[in-house]
């Protein structure tokens, strides 16, 4: 224990008789070692009539003891910084009852196989930090290390983690090497960043600083005045390796506009090509940009409305080469295996080129009148598919719309020209109640099973519309006989996503049915289970809800 | 007393699991969802239904208000002990959302604590204790069987320890385990398992790491002290004869007048090896001033009968056992629910914290550790691991290394480099924080 009383003081004096014997603690240890009959005992403990291993004992047993009860507390060492202040208000105490018993909760730790009826409480963890992140209640200090831990498996979780945790989960995390990711997830929490005006030590820093302390600067300062981050970057360009230009590159992101076109056209020439192709594609997504206008006018020469035919019909004629110019604006020359060249080129092309390009381009229609458009020769799934690229890239509303289609087209369920992943990407354009009815319609014309991806991207709590078209769904599916857990995904999501209002009307389900002949054995108590713990879901985040009120002023 | 003034917290509850499944299940269950007809009373009893998967729900009834702890009764089959839906019960009370009115139990909760309150009479009615002086002649002669067995044992361990010393301890790293398993068990066969424990100890110690040779010897010399104890225990002041015999292994029984008090519950946590769960529940009397132990067993795989929530106080009386530092004691007559309290234990310095220690070794050599509250220590990390300091900033105290990583950090964050109060054992090996106060006002931070 603390420190070795020889050393934090000076030993007992030997207790009053005199010639009692008393030998050194490191002699009584060496003796031990060796056994007596190798080593005589030091002559203070020689004892008429007492054999050397008991002697040996006596003394060590009277050492142990006073060694023990002699120990004196250990030199300090400096005390840590003290952790930044949390101004946050502290959460209520149900709240913070609430999230110690979220956290308590690990994933694979429980029966595993079949979910019973109990809800999922680490699925709730996100939302209850967000809510608590939105009302701005400061983390209890004593759950930040069950809090970290949580972040620490599950980096899905990490950014509304961190930024509930505050202050002091920084602090900690320098202490800890298993929670290193939070000073790596908060750009400049490892290191006292300079102030973005501190001209001089921002260069110094840029240039002496580690990779990941020069990314964090880097993100700040664009965040802060991006012409300074370009121009910061501009200087050592040449030098930085192949990886960290990519990076760096990366970061321009943040705050993208025209002013960053000529740095960007340079980077089209670098040596390495994912510089290359990372420059083009933030080109591309700057309409104005000459590269917007190159891709545009490659991509227009390809498609055309051919007037010849009974209905007007689009035609396309794919590139026949991929010349040094394409290449130098991040056209891949090569295409992956199965694909032709041809189509492989004008994909790109197409993706790249700003979508206003077609509308003046074909006959000044509509976005939703160019995708009704027949397309010549088997080319409108290639067509459409780089489109939705374009859309979900240029992130435009009325493109997305169009290549939606309506929810209730019989080819909506695909395998049709765009596949489901590229419809979710498509609806994340979409303002939100558009987007919600959308999913709503294709439920109630196509059911559940194609559904899960276009749920994801729905925003939470789901609407009314919404919640009601999965619940009619899970119902009628129930009422068919199958098992429930063909829809636990889809169950999952209504756990997480439902409006917990809903609870009242769900509460009918619960019951155990009776079974129809051609159900499923068992299924009847299975839904009811599932049902079961889709209510309580929704009722325990009812409660997580009203724990977390809004602060009161001045709090 | 009113519902609403002894209402729990949610960590209290969880606090009475007997394990972390438990704990999770229990949580899960703390939803008004699966729940119907709960009520609570003024006497401290919660009751309520909950659906499980079959078509009946479960009944279950927690009797808070006992005298020897929280007591519950649920149909589930379930041998875990509360079972998860008795912790459920209580979360969603402790909840107070209103899902549990105040109301009158059902019958079938009646019945119950009608037939239990009937058995705690008889308990306490004295008629009810056989008295036969018969069987008191024959428990003197088991009990002399008893001490000449633990003689035999006491002097065969003499032997080995001095055949060990003779040779060497250096032997001891090679002739490995097995030979100290066996010693042991022939002290198991001497009925002194306090003596069996300590040699399967020594039997570990040459493979502990860097400095065994001087923890041997440390361990041996105090199993010899021990022996010798024993051996001239009728030479021994009464008190210490009492620690001995306790030391040993004989079964000790509480003996001291029962002293109420108002007692916080500071900490409580389980050791387990494969036949036995030990739970340690340290309290601290408010008016006494006495920090008390309470020892509570459960066979494998099922939780000790006893749990206090940590962070409550309770009315009750304690009995202490035998010796001058013995800590130990039965949990005698509660006069009321454990209740929220804002009372804290008073701290010490970390120089008195060894001073304690210290002293209390004068009386009990064998004790690996005191119980100490330290006021106002900065957890600060050194080289070898964290210490506790002063707030003057010139002494501290190492944290042991055996003390739970997850406590540490829970406690290093509540501190944030601020000082703040720290209860926990401190002891030869080092300080093992078990509970914590933050400066200003706040709940207690249980750290095991």
């Amino acid at each position: 224990m603390p420190v070795p009383p020889a050393k934090a003081a000076p030993p007992p004096p030997s207790r009053g008789k005199p010639g009692t014997p008393h030998s050194s603690w490191e002699e009584l240890v060496t003796s031990a070692l060796l056994g007596t009959d190798r080593r005589a005992l030091p002559p203070a403990l020689h004892t008429p009539g007492r054999e050397a291993p008991v002697a040996l004992l006596d003394e060590a047993a009277v050492q142990t003891v006073r060694r023990r009860a002699g120990l004196r507390p250990a030199p300090a060492v400096a005390p840590p910084e003290p952790a930044l202040p949390d101004p946050r208000p502290p959460l209520p105490p149900a709240a913070r009852r609430r999230l110690a018993t979220l956290l308590t909760d690990h994933p694979g730790t429980g029966s595993g196989g079949r979910r019973g009826a109990a809800p999922d409480l680490m699925e709730l963890l996100p939302q209850w930090l967000a809510l608590a992140n939105a009302r701005g209640y400061g983390a209890p200090p004593e759950l930040l290390p069950a809090l970290l831990d949580a972040a620490r498996g599950r980096t899905d979780l990490r950014p509304q983690a961190l930024t509930f945790a505050g202050p002091r989960a920084l602090w900690l995390a320098r202490l800890n090497p298993h929670w290193k990711f939070a000073l790596r997830a908060t750009p400049g929490s490892g290191v006292a960043l300079p102030s973005a005006d501190d001209t001089p030590e921002v260069q110094r820093l840029w240039e002496e600083g580690l990779f990941a302390e020069r990314v964090a600067l880097l993100t700040t300062l664009r965040a802060h005045d991006p012409g300074a981050a370009r121009r910061l970057l501009t200087t050592t360009w040449q030098t930085e390796r192949a990886e960290d230009r990519l990076m760096f590159l990366d970061s321009l992101r943040t705050g993208l506009s025209a002013a960053d076109e000529p740095f960007l056209e340079q980077a089209l020439t670098d040596r390495s090509r994912n510089v290359r192709s990372t420059a083009a594609e933030l080109l591309s997504a700057l309409p104005e940009s000459a590269l917007a206008g190159r891709m545009a006018s490659r991509a227009a020469s390809c498609v055309a409305v051919d007037h010849v035919s009974n209905t007007p019909t689009l035609t396309v004629e794919a590139p026949h080469e991929c010349d040094v110019a394409m290449e130098r604006d991040g056209v891949a020359p090569k295409p992956p295996a199965g694909r032709g060249e041809r189509s492989w080129w004008l994909g790109q092309l197409v993706e790249a080129a700003p979508l206003a390009t077609w509308s003046t381009r074909l006959g000044h229609r509509t976005p939703a009148e160019i995708v009704a458009l027949p397309v010549a020769d088997d080319w409108r799934a290639e067509l459409h598919a780089a489109w939705c690229r374009a859309a979900v890239r240029q992130r435009d509303a009325t493109w997305s719309r169009a290549l939606l289609g309506a929810p209730a087209a019989p080819d909506a369920a695909g395998p049709g020209a765009v596949s489901l992943a590229e419809r979710a990407k498509l609806l994340a354009a979409l303002p939100a109640a558009e987007r919600a009815d959308w999913v709503a319609g294709f439920i109630a014309s196509h059911g559940l099973s194609e559904s899960f991806q276009l749920l994801g991207v729905c925003a939470v709590p789901w609407t009314e519309p919404l919640g009601r078209a999965v619940v009619d769904a899970l119902n009628i599916a129930r009422d068919a006989g199958s098992y429930p857990w063909s829809f636990s995904g889809v169950m999952g999501l209504a756990e997480r996503c439902l409006d917990p209002a809903e609870a009242i009307r769900l509460e009918a389900l619960t019951a155990i049915p009776d079974e129809p002949e051609d159900a499923s054995p068992g299924a009847g108590s299975y839904w009811s289970e599932a049902f079961q713990r889709l209510v309580t879901t929704l009722r325990l985040r009812a409660a997580i809800r009203d724990e977390l009120p809004p602060p009161a002023p001045g709090a | 007393m009113t519902q609403q003034g002894v209402r729990w917290t949610a960590d209290q509850v969880l606090a009475l699991a007997p394990d972390v499944p438990s704990r999770k299940a229990g949580s899960k269950l703390g939803v008004a969802g699966p729940w119907s007809e709960a009520g609570s009373s003024d006497e401290g009893t919660v009751w309520g239904l909950c659906k499980g998967s079959g078509s009946k729900p479960y009944q279950t009834v927690v009797d808070i208000a006992d005298r020897a702890g929280p007591a519950y009764k649920c149909s589930c089959p379930s041998r875990k002990f509360p079972c998860k839906h008795a912790l459920g019960l209580l979360l969603i009370w402790a909840g107070g959302d209103g899902t549990v009115p105040d109301g009158e139990p059902p019958a079938w909760a009646e019945e119950w604590l009608a037939s239990r309150r009937e058995r705690a009479e008889g308990k306490r009615s004295p008629a009810a204790r056989p008295a036969a002086p018969a069987d008191a002649e024959a428990a003197r002669g088991r009990a002399e069987k008893r001490a000449e067995r633990i003689t035999a044992g006491a002097m065969e361990l003499e032997q080995r320890l001095s055949d060990l010393l003779r040779a060497g301890t250096a032997s001891a790293e090679q002739s490995g385990y097995g030979l100290w398993e066996e010693t042991a068990a022939r002290m198991v066969d001497a009925q002194a398992p306090g003596l069996a424990a300590r040699v399967r100890e020594l039997g570990a110690i040459p493979s502990s790491g860097p400095g065994w040779p001087v923890r041997l010897l440390e361990e041996c010399a105090l199993v010899h002290l021990l022996d010798q104890g024993w051996l001239h225990r009728d030479q021994l002041p009464h008190d210490l004869a009492a620690t001995v015999r306790s030391r040993v292994g004989l079964p000790a029984q509480p003996q001291d007048p029962p002293l109420r008090d108002r007692w916080l519950v500071l900490a409580q946590y389980d050791t387990a090896d494969s036949k036995l769960t030990t739970r340690r529940i340290w309290l601290y009397g408010t008016h006494s001033g006495r920090t008390a132990l309470l020892l509570s067993y459960g066979a494998a795989g099922r939780a000790p009968a006893l749990a206090l929530p940590v962070g409550l106080a309770l009315d009750a009386q304690l009995t202490g056992y035998a010796g001058t530092r013995q800590l130990r004691a039965d949990l005698g007559e509660q006069f009321a629910a454990p209740a929220p309290t804002a009372e804290r234990p008073p701290g010490v310095r970390t120089d008195e914290a060894t001073a304690l220690y210290g002293e209390a070794l004068r009386d009990d050599p064998w004790l690996e550790s005191w119980p100490v509250t330290l006021a106002e220590v900065i957890p600060a990390q050194t080289e070898s691991g964290w210490q506790l300091a002063d707030p003057d900033g010139a002494l501290a105290l190492p944290v042991a290394a055996s003390a739970p990583a997850q406590g540490l950090w829970r406690l290093i964050a509540l501190s944030g480099g601020a000082p703040l109060t720290v209860f926990g054992e401190c002891g030869h090996r080092g300080f093992t924080p078990l509970a914590a106060w933050p400066q200003g006002a706040g709940e207690t931070v249980p750290l095991c």
